[in-house]
């Protein structure tokens, strides 16, 4: 029984009708390819009256399979194929090719233009008659949520969650959850201190009854698809029993042992072994840090523990590892600030006050290292200039080419910062200034009245080598002034370097982990960058935060808000439906080689061997195709995209020649 | 179908080894059933008979003929056509026939080259550098020589084909049940399968046979026969020999690799009519180390011939069919 | 010779769907002019791509092939044009002993947001199989036998004249 198929060819007003001559290509169509029952043109196939041809054509000429030959299948296949489900003819029996962002709109000669929408249409013809009629994958959704990342976006996207009634487990890495915000003093344009607005939702994440905090934690391992992970969790161990430590905090003050704080202070002050990050930690329990601890290294004091009044300590506590089932997961990991290091023109580690943007959030924060004063490292003296640079990192082909979109409001903050605790002179050495959002720019044109100097130029060098009595004992900012076509050179005391945000370092395993994908510079990729920021290739997990790329506060609030109402709403369907575009295993076919199993990164192929043949799990399947090349015993085959449909395309393809001449059709 | 009369049999040699003969014989004592059953009536290396002789009998006259070896020369096609015209139902018997085989590597190169080579060796006593002539003038009379084809075919390419036998050759138990088949059918107590179809073989492959054991693969190193030693125990892919089983049709026992010896693919592909070179080679690509093109090659560059592993016996029936002629050695 | 300056490679073309079948509708976005010479098959990944699609195009009549996929590192799929590189390159191996010239079967990346360079790169190939001129691998392969019978049985089609003399 040979099908039926119908072609239409959509004039997309002149779009393409203006190069090609879509009533001869109908007209070709339905008269010289294979299996063609009817061929039709028509200016906007997409409106409702196109779709209304194609629905009478498969119920009055009972139409098996249907081709539209328009613009690009991104835009409108699931419009034709809707139109085909509502017409009664399976949505997959379709096929749709460009003929216009592949064909008249980039092709000049309109001859050579008509000879390529053939060419498409013949193999979309020969291809979807081998099409199959296939149906949704439907699968349960676990309502139970999986946060890893405890800074603002997972904050806010937990909070949301078990707000909504569901239940979340919240997985964070450090002690304490808060990220990097909890490091800030000030945040950007309101002035709002940044812990006086975060600790009270750090509060009631601590003390939601639908949240499962668990901090000093990693994820090791996730099995399993949407609506149905299994992740496994190494709750590290604190060696203080959280049952019976009440936070009195004694075991700090008495301990010994003072440690450099890289993490939460940056380097600039100490802690002790056994610590809580910052003072307003949530959860309030310290952690010993094993690596610093005298116990640790030679079995001796031990002050905690004799000092502790609830007998809290145990030094002998194992990591306990837990086993989490959830329907979904949402990745808030953060960033990592560029390491300045890396230009060393900067003078960053290698000239005394010289210091990045998180080490100046820690100076002017009041519970910070220098109690808020803003000084140089003598400790003692306020600086009299100080330079601020935009773009250390950033937009720099050298090192990261992408924008970190905090750092220009940033480095504004700093300038009136400065300027309010010091009253010194501020340079911002700036290439663009960057103030987008809501009271943004009212935040520059404030700092430009309070007398901050801007100079648009990079920042060659940072030198403490004076040229002139004037820059004796100071660090010297050499720059070229671009709006004065000029090179030039201040004097300042201090130097802030608005460092970029870069993706975490070990976001290659993390991707791994949860098998996501990232982007060239190490961001985690989302669905799609205009229309679905939040979700990912994975369906399931989804990305919330600086995870995905650098952003304010108010973005990874949204994003958080954001990925946490997908999360909701896919709990409340409490169902989900996938993409058939799956791989499938001829189990009589295969004799076990294994050759498959180490294809799929999603781990969707697994080896039974019992049956002595490998599996693919159709709904961890992401349809990629990549195993059924692979079999060499041929038993891997993939819906929609077969062997048979493609070489049929190919086929197709080559009956036609890039010449009217060469048309040579059977 | 034979009626009334006993069937009739014949085997005939095209460019072949002889091997597929050897492995008829060597089904020993169940020749005595093929003297019962049969009558052969055109079997060059048991019997005598003429071109001649083939030429009288009347169409569909043997009922069962096993065709093995190549298509190489014009004296090659012009038999097929004789004997498919001769013959009821005609068999492409072992790896020649059924997809070119060894012969057809010959379509890497040309005919000339292969001419050249085997009277041009080091090793050929041939001062006066003579070549084989198509026509010779004798004094008995014109002797016409059969020239070699521009490539290699297989039996298929030539004329429709009944039944496939695989293998070089093909496994003497294997022989054995085909025969009991055909006897049994001709009896009219069995039935044959379609026409077509692949016969005397397995519908997997030969890891299906073999007892090695199987793990998740990564080769990091290829390795060859002439200076590794694999163990006994390991799949022969994962210690890094270019194992040719899992891209191969089962039937065989897997005797190669259970002799400690790569499986090289002579029952040619595991799905009839699909491409056994390109899927070792993409199965082999897939498994091997290497996420960079400098990495890739690391391990792909120590993979000596791919065209002749990957493509050792199926080279004629593959979709490229042969190698480009080049344009000075090419006949026009 | 005449024919060689008419002719116009026709090419088969593999993207991905992700990224470089985007950056081909980005190209037209952009209303970016080139070479009409290719026609794109959308597979979902480089991974999808057999070699033997590849032969099979070739034997056909294509005069060349296009593969294009996600820039290594940002496989949509995570790491299978890893596995399109490793294919590619041992597939190339026996393409250059089959007598195929390198030009006409190319691995590209393009990103969804290189149009350009996906465009670019197509003209670049076309004008490389203009010069090495038509495959026509059907002609090339299938050479007539001596032993052609034109009324007889023949499995394959359009022989023309070949043999050799010794």
């Amino acid at each position: 029984m040979s099908e039926k198929v119908g072609v239409y060819i959509c004039h997309c007003g002149s779009n393409i009708a203006g190069t090609v001559d879509v009533e001869e290509l109908s007209h070709w169509a339905e008269n010289t390819l294979p299996d063609v029952t009817v061929a039709r043109n028509y200016k906007f196939m997409c409106s409702s009256l196109g779709q209304e041809m194609i629905q009478k054509d498969i119920q009055e000429l009972g139409l098996t399979r249907v081709v539209v030959a328009a613009c690009s299948p991104h835009l409108h296949e699931p419009t034709f194929r809707n139109a085909c489900q509502q017409a009664g003819l399976n949505p997959y029996l379709f096929e749709m090719v460009s003929i216009r962002e592949q064909v008249s709109w980039v092709t000049a000669d309109k001859q050579l233009a008509a000879q390529k929408a053939k060419g498409l249409i013949s193999g979309a013809v020969r291809r979807v008659v081998h099409h199959q009629p296939l149906n949704p994958i439907v699968v349960d959704i676990d309502p139970n949520v999986l946060i890893v990342g405890g800074g603002i976006a997972g904050i806010q996207a937990a909070l949301e969650i078990a707000d909504s009634g569901h239940h979340a487990y919240l997985v964070e890495r450090q002690p304490s959850i808060g990220g990097h915000m909890a490091q800030f003093d000030k945040t950007f344009p309101t002035l709002d201190c940044s812990a006086c607005i975060l600790t009270p939702k750090m509060f009631a994440v601590g003390q939601h009854p639908n949240i499962t905090l668990m901090t000093w934690s990693d994820v090791e391992k996730v099995d399993g698809f949407v609506g149905n992970f299994t992740v496994q969790v190494r709750k590290r161990a604190r060696k203080v029993n959280t049952e019976l430590c009440n936070g009195c905090m004694f075991c700090m003050e008495k301990c010994p042992k003072k440690v450099i704080d890289t993490e939460f202070e940056v380097g600039l002050t100490t802690r002790k072994a056994i610590y809580t990050p910052f003072a307003q930690a949530i959860p309030k329990y310290p952690v010993i840090d094993v690596e610093n601890c005298t116990y640790y290294k030679k079995g001796t004091c031990k002050a905690c523990e004799k000092f502790c009044p609830t007998g809290a300590i145990d030094f002998d506590q194992p990591d306990e590892i837990v086993k989490l089932k959830v329907g979904s997961i949402i990745l808030a990991t953060g960033y990592d600030l560029f390491d300045a290091r890396r230009i060393p023109e900067y003078g960053y580690g290698r000239l005394p006050n010289v210091v990045t943007n998180l080490e100046f959030e820690r100076m002017t924060n009041v519970s910070g290292p220098t109690n808020g004063q803003v000084v140089l490292k003598d400790g003692v003296s306020q600086p009299q200039a100080v330079a601020v640079l935009h773009c250390v990192g950033s937009r720099d082909k050298n090192y990261n080419n992408y924008c970190s979109a905090i750092c220009c409001m940033q480095s504004l903050k700093f300038a009136h910062l400065v300027h309010e605790k010091t009253g010194a002179t501020v340079y911002n050495f700036y290439i663009d200034m960057r103030t987008p959002a809501k009271s943004y720019d009212e935040f520059y044109q404030r700092v430009l009245a309070e007398g901050a100097i801007f100079v648009r130029g990079k920042v060659a060098d940072i030198t403490e080598v004076a040229r002139t009595p004037e820059e004796e004992g100071k660090l010297v900012v050499q720059f070229f002034d671009t709006l004065d076509c000029s090179q030039r050179r201040i004097p300042v005391d201090m130097v802030i370097l608005s460092a970029g945000l870069v993706a975490r370092k070990d976001n290659d395993k993390v991707a791994k982990i949860f098998g996501v994908s990232r982007g060239a510079d190490g961001w985690l990729i989302e669905r799609h960058p205009k229309l679905d920021p939040v979700a990912t290739m994975t369906d399931g997990v989804f990305i919330a935060g600086c995870a995905q790329g650098p952003k304010d506060i108010p973005a990874s609030v949204s994003q958080g808000a954001a990925a946490a109402a997908r999360v909701i709403g896919l709990i409340d369907r409490a169902q989900v439906t996938l993409e058939p575009i799956r791989a499938r295993v001829d189990a009589l076919r295969c004799s076990g080689c294994r050759i498959c199993v180490t294809q799929c990164p999603f781990n969707a192929i697994t080896f039974d061997e019992g049956l002595g043949v490998s599996m693919v799990n159709e709904a961890v399947c992401q349809g990629c195709g990549t195993c059924i090349p692979a079999c060499p015993a041929g038993a891997i085959s993939g819906t929609h995209f077969s062997n048979e449909q493609i070489l049929a395309q190919i086929e197709g393809i080559l009956q036609v020649g890039v010449r009217p001449a060469q048309v040579e059709v059977e | 179908m034979p009626e009334n009369h006993k069937p009739r049999f014949g085997m005939y040699w095209a460019a072949g080894c002889g091997g597929c003969e050897i492995a008829v014989i060597n089904i020993h004592e169940k020749l005595l059933d093929v003297d019962a059953n049969f009558t052969p009536v055109f079997w060059p290396v048991a019997l005598d008979a003429k071109y001649a002789d083939v030429e009288g009998m009347p169409d569909g006259y043997i009922d069962l003929c096993f065709f093995n070896g190549a298509i190489r020369s014009d004296e090659n096609a012009e038999m097929a056509r004789l004997l498919r015209r001769k013959s009821g139902i005609l068999v492409a018997f072992g790896a020649c026939a059924s997809e070119g085989g060894i012969p057809s590597l010959g379509n890497i190169g040309s005919a000339q080259e292969i001419i050249d080579t085997a009277f041009s060796t080091i090793s050929t006593d041939n001062p006066l550098g003579l070549r084989p002539q198509p026509h010779y003038a004798a004094p008995e009379g014109e002797l016409h020589l059969p020239r070699l084809s521009a490539s290699v075919r297989a039996l298929d390419q030539v004329v429709p084909v009944d039944y496939f036998m695989p293998g070089c050759p093909p496994e003497s138990s294997q022989i054995e049940a085909v025969v009991e088949l055909a006897i049994q059918a001709f009896k009219g107590q069995a039935s044959l399968p379609p026409p077509g179809s692949v016969i005397g073989a397995g519908n997997s492959t030969v890891c299906d046979e073999c007892p090695r054991i199987r793990t998740d693969k990564t080769i990091h190193a290829i390795k060859r026969m002439a200076t590794f030693q694999p163990n006994l125990t390991d799949c022969l892919l994962e210690q890094g020999l270019l194992c040719a089983g899992a891209a191969t049709r089962s039937g065989c026992q897997a005797r190669c690799p259970q002799a400690n010896a790569p499986c090289s693919g002579c029952y040619g592909p595991a799905v009839q009519g699909s491409e056994q070179g390109v899927r070792f080679l993409t199965a082999i690509a897939s498994v091997t180390a290497g996420n960079t093109h400098e990495e890739a090659a690391l391990v792909l560059d120590q993979i000596v011939d791919p065209l002749g592993t990957f493509y050792r016996y199926g080279l004629a029936h593959s979709l490229m069919h042969r190698a480009r002629p080049q344009p000075e050695r090419r006949d026009e | 010779m005449t024919e060689k300056s008419e002719f116009e490679p026709l090419i088969v073309g593999f993207t991905c769907n992700w990224c470089s079948y985007r950056a081909a509708d980005g190209a037209g976005m952009a209303r970016i002019k080139y070479s009409p010479n290719v026609r794109l098959i959308r597979l979902m990944c480089s991974g999808r791509l057999d070699p033997m699609f590849v032969l099979k195009a070739l034997a056909e009549g294509a005069d060349g092939v296009l593969v294009s996929g996600c820039h290594p590192g940002d496989c949509h799929y995570v790491e299978q044009n890893y596995k399109a590189i490793r294919r590619f390159d041992l597939l190339k191996k026996v393409l250059a002993e089959l007598g195929i010239e390198e030009g006409r079967v190319r691995l590209i990346w393009a990103s969804a947001a290189e149009g350009l360079l996906l465009a670019k790169e197509i003209d670049k190939m076309v004008a490389e199989i203009r010069q090495l001129g038509p495959l026509n691998w059907k002609n090339i392969a299938w050479p007539v036998e001596l032993d052609d019978e034109p009324a007889g049985v023949q499995i394959q089609p359009e022989f023309k004249a070949g043999g050799i003399h010794a």
